[in-house]
């Protein structure tokens, strides 16, 4: 094991740490979900007490998920990827040790001002304007030391996990710093600088693209490396991959008004997010066949690899939710979907399913790589949890389609004389049974998070190089 | 000569189909064959290269341990 030398030519620290804190605010924010879950079932479970309410929790969990555990993973990974595509340490020195410690303040503030109410009320960007610089701020040196990287590489390609990470953290700080554009009146409230219709729009093409390149681009990036790693094989089609690049970060940006069907927003407006939303489906499938078919003649290593398991069917799940997605971006089928549960099972199939699933492989991937070890702890506990996390994930996304379903069929139904058949509480009493079936699925998806977080202390407490890799049979 | 909104979004689309099929003649260009298979394969190399010896210890899950 050439330890000395590796550690000396890439900087592997800020990937151990960032790697560690995506366990533990996958842990953290799964566990404030599935308590919100609690809660709509059985409401005294906010104890009265305001920080405690669903309303202020509910933002808690999301930007934990999604900026502290799905960011945590992206900053790992792709810390990682480019320094071994490009042959070459990180650019920039202590600015990557930054970027660990200003984003976990960011997440440390997010957890404090959230449940005290501070918020800006603008869905996914929550955070009120002095953190919103601080995110700025981290954001711009996670660019420099990124593309710094790529600019002094020692190889003459860019590979292209490196072309959707890029793409990623550019269109983001782009997204961030046009939506968080406020006036600030106290340094805990600010008003949006646009109004009405334009600030919808404004927030949608942020809260879509948010979707679209954090959650997207970023986790492609991931599986671009990742899926040939483990599976041991170059991508399927190389040259799939750079259409598919090209297509995706064009035709995403113009997807965001379909959050806004049938509302103040220009119908025109309305019509082309749709349309572009639809088109999306091909660049989406496009990718998810190349991932998917990097196994094709080696589909056997599905039987005995865990890791790659999860790689693979958070690629199915991709292909289901960006599936799902355009169909409901059609406005007759918006018109029954819309605010509904069904939107939160579309939202859970790609975040727990294609965006967690791909981060937990590629997770397991890397722990024993970074802690010296040739695999983990137990490899049985990552089977184990490959089959917590998928049943979590099947019981929370079947639920939240039949509820969602039922509601916009009980919302719609009108009796002969135009009065509505059913009373809002109607449909509510309806939805508890798949609520706590929900509720099921999202606590056996934390269970497993724990599980990985027992599994990853023990091959980092374990003696250097004690955990040997095992041949296949 | 004054275009107007419409005649405008014709032209855009058909230079964004004509970039999109330059895009794919590009990448799927024969030329670029041997280039791009050696892109897909620079992952692999990685280990061999910059430190061999690296390779013993690459994750290994195939079994069911």
């Amino acid at each position: 094991m050439t330890t000395t030398l590796e550690h000396s030519s890439y900087n592997y620290k800020v990937v151990r740490q960032f790697t560690v804190m995506t366990v533990i605010w996958g842990i953290v924010g799964t566990l404030v979900g599935v308590l919100i879950a609690a809660q709509l079932i059985w409401p005294a479970l906010n104890f009265e007490t305001p920080w405690l309410t669903y309303s202020r929790l509910r933002p808690l969990h999301t930007n934990a998920v999604i900026f502290a555990f799905g960011t945590s993973a992206l900053f790992a990974t792709s810390y990682y990827i480019v320094q071994r595509t490009c042959k070459t340490t990180l650019f920039g020195g202590k600015l990557a040790a930054f970027t660990f410690w200003g984003w976990q303040a960011i997440i440390v503030l997010a957890a404090i001002t959230l449940p005290l109410g501070y918020t800006s009320s603008k869905e996914y960007a929550e955070l009120e304007w002095p953190i919103d610089i601080l995110i700025a701020v981290v954001w711009v040196a996670y660019a420099i030391v990124f593309f710094g990287t790529l600019v002094k590489r020692k190889t003459s390609h860019i590979y292209v996990a490196n072309w959707f990470l890029g793409g990623f953290i550019l269109t983001v700080a782009v997204l961030h710093i046009g939506n968080s554009m406020v006036v600030p009146i106290s340094m805990t409230k600010s008003y949006s600088l646009y109004s009405g219709a334009i600030d919808a729009m404004m927030q949608w093409w942020y809260g879509h693209n948010a979707v679209g390149f954090l959650l997207t681009a970023g986790f492609l990036g991931m599986m671009y490396y990742f899926v040939p790693k483990q599976a041991e094989r170059p991508v399927y089609s190389y040259r799939l991959s750079i259409v598919h690049f090209w297509a995706l970060v064009s035709l995403y940006i113009w997807a965001g008004p379909h959050h806004l069907h049938y509302t103040a927003l220009p119908d025109w407006a309305q019509s082309v997010g749709m349309v572009m939303s639809i088109v999306l489906f091909l660049p989406s499938w496009g990718g998810m066949i190349n991932g998917i078919m990097t196994l094709s003649g080696a589909w056997h290593k599905l039987r005995h690899d865990p890791i790659l398991r999860f790689l693979i069917v958070s690629l199915s799940f991709y292909g289901m939710s960006t599936f799902e997605g355009p169909m409901m971006a059609i406005k007759s089928v918006n018109a029954l979907s819309h605010y509904t549960d069904w939107t939160v099972g579309h939202v859970h199939s790609g975040a727990l399913g294609w965006v967690a699933m791909i981060s937990i492989g590629a997770m397991y991937h890397l722990i024993p790589i970074l802690f010296n070890q040739g695999r983990m702890y137990s490899i049985r506990l990552i089977n184990i949890h490959f089959w917590m996390h998928t049943a979590g994930i099947i019981l929370y996304i079947v639920a939240m389609w039949i509820s969602g379903v039922m509601q916009g069929l009980m919302w719609r139904a009108v009796n002969a004389d135009g009065t509505l058949t059913y009373s809002f509480v109607e449909s509510l009493t309806a939805s508890y049974p798949f609520y706590f079936i929900r509720f099921l699925g999202g606590v056996l998806v934390v269970a497993g998070f724990i599980l990985m977080a027992y599994n990853m202390f023990k091959t980092i407490a374990a003696k250097d190089n004690s955990l040997k890799a095992v041949e296949a049979a | 000569m004054t275009m107007d909104y419409g005649t405008l979004r014709g032209v855009i689309a058909l230079l964004i189909l004509a970039l999109f099929i330059i895009i794919v003649v590009w990448s799927f260009n024969k030329k670029r064959k041997n280039s791009f298979e050696e892109a897909a394969n620079s992952i692999f190399e990685e280990d061999s290269k910059v430190d061999r010896k690296e390779e013993k210890s690459k994750q290994e899950t195939n079994n069911n341990v």
